[in-house]
């Protein structure tokens, strides 16, 4: 099953690159110029994003770089060890709404300590994988079309990190612990 | 929401700076935050470029409309006020299965093209609609099928089997899709009824309530 879906994952994109276009050719569209139209639109939405992008980026920066997180993170930690979870994994918690490249960085520094086959490296493993960082996807969808008003997104988002979080730690306390 | 976490985050650093005696790092955090946010959308240019390119491909053929009519059932039930046949429902169903496939970069390109396509059908330009919200919810839950990159980065530190996280994270991964897509209901019906004009919203009892509220603020 797992080798299907990596042999799937490593196809995917080669075989639609090469099947769209052909698939247009049959159909009669001028496939090259049809490209470059459609290409045009990529770099003004890719430039729409910056100032959502630097915004968000500035504030979650300042956030981290003051010791505000390493705060939280002392805070809510003992409260986490007196149910079995390994306190570890916590700023992870907080971090993967946030930053991608943070907690993707975390995660492979608890995975270089504690080893990837540790309860620590699977937990940690396990709520990399399991959910997008919020705030990014939020920032560039919304960012790209110039949506100002999210109305319940953000809130909708952060619940489903927490309780992507809570099921990533227990499924490992389940299947590893 | 979003003002309040912005404006939060950036009071409580200027807090903490102070009483650690920071403010240079505040300093540095500042530009290095902006230069990130520049350098990320750079790096996404290449790749919008090149998918909004072949996307177009597809849809002078009339490739999206296609996938939006056969498989535009499955996620009409998500997406109620899309049009049927709509190619938002291409780009939805094209963003869903890359995000399936652990594509990002695929994934992020087609999510936008789904997003500015839900855009035509917007009357308020500023502000998300329902189906907006709900490709957001999708999107942040992201459910995968291979954690391509973790896998890659348990194999480089030795690990035994570096794909026993597979099925960890395919069950976590469900879990908060499944949250997500119920929170965005509620939270759906909950905005109809407090929006007057709308048509009488049947409401069933909704089972015990969402704790979401817990996460507002």
């Amino acid at each position: 099953m797992f080798q299907l879906i990596s042999l799937i994952s490593a196809w995917a994109i080669p075989v639609m690159i090469t099947f769209i276009p052909l698939y247009a050719f049959t159909r009669k569209v001028p496939v090259y110029e049809s490209f470059v139209e459609g290409a045009k639109d990529g770099f003004g939405t890719a430039i729409a994003i910056i100032p959502h992008l630097v915004g968000m980026l500035v504030a979650i920066s300042v956030f981290r770089a003051s010791g505000a997180l390493d705060f939280l993170m002392s805070f809510i930690s003992p409260a986490l060890k007196g149910i079995g979870v390994p306190p570890e994994v916590l700023p992870l918690g907080l971090l993967r709404p946030l930053t991608g490249t943070g907690s993707l960085a975390y995660t492979t520094d608890l995975i270089s300590v504690h080893g990837p086959d540790s309860l620590i490296g699977m937990i940690a493993s396990t709520i990399q994988g399991s959910t997008d960082t919020t705030l990014y996807v939020l920032t560039v969808y919304f960012g790209a079309v110039g949506i100002r008003n999210g109305r319940y997104a953000l809130r909708v988002g952060l619940f489903s990190d927490i309780v992507g979080f809570i099921a990533a730690i227990a499924v490992c306390l389940l299947v590893f612990g | 929401m979003i003002n309040g976490i912005w404006l939060g985050m950036i009071l409580i650093g200027f807090v903490f700076a102070a009483v650690n005696g920071r403010m240079d790092a505040f300093t540095g955090a500042v530009f290095d935050g902006a230069k990130n946010g520049v350098t990320v959308s750079f790096g996404l240019i290449s790749v919008l470029v090149f998918w909004m390119g072949i996307m177009r491909v597809a849809e002078d053929a009339g490739l999206l409309k296609k996938i939006a009519r056969v498989l535009g059932p499955i996620v009409s039930f998500l997406f109620p006020d899309v049009p049927k046949g709509h190619p938002a429902i291409g780009y939805i169903l094209s963003n869903m299965s890359a995000n399936l496939l652990g594509l990002g970069n695929a994934a992020t390109p087609m999510g936008i093209k789904a997003m500015q396509e839900l855009q035509t059908l917007n009357p308020d330009k500023e502000t998300a609609t329902p189906a907006m919200c709900t490709l957001l919810a999708l999107n942040t839950a992201s459910i995968t099928l291979i954690p391509a990159t973790l896998i890659a980065i348990r194999l480089n530190y030795g690990s035994a089997d570096p794909a026993a996280i597979v099925g960890t994270t395919l069950a976590a991964t469900a879990v908060a899709t499944l949250a997500a897509v119920a929170a965005d209901r509620l939270c759906r019906r909950m905005a109809l009824l407090r929006k007057p004009p709308g048509p009488p919203p049947a409401v069933r009892p909704v089972h015990s309530a969402l704790p979401h509220s817990s996460v507002k603020g």
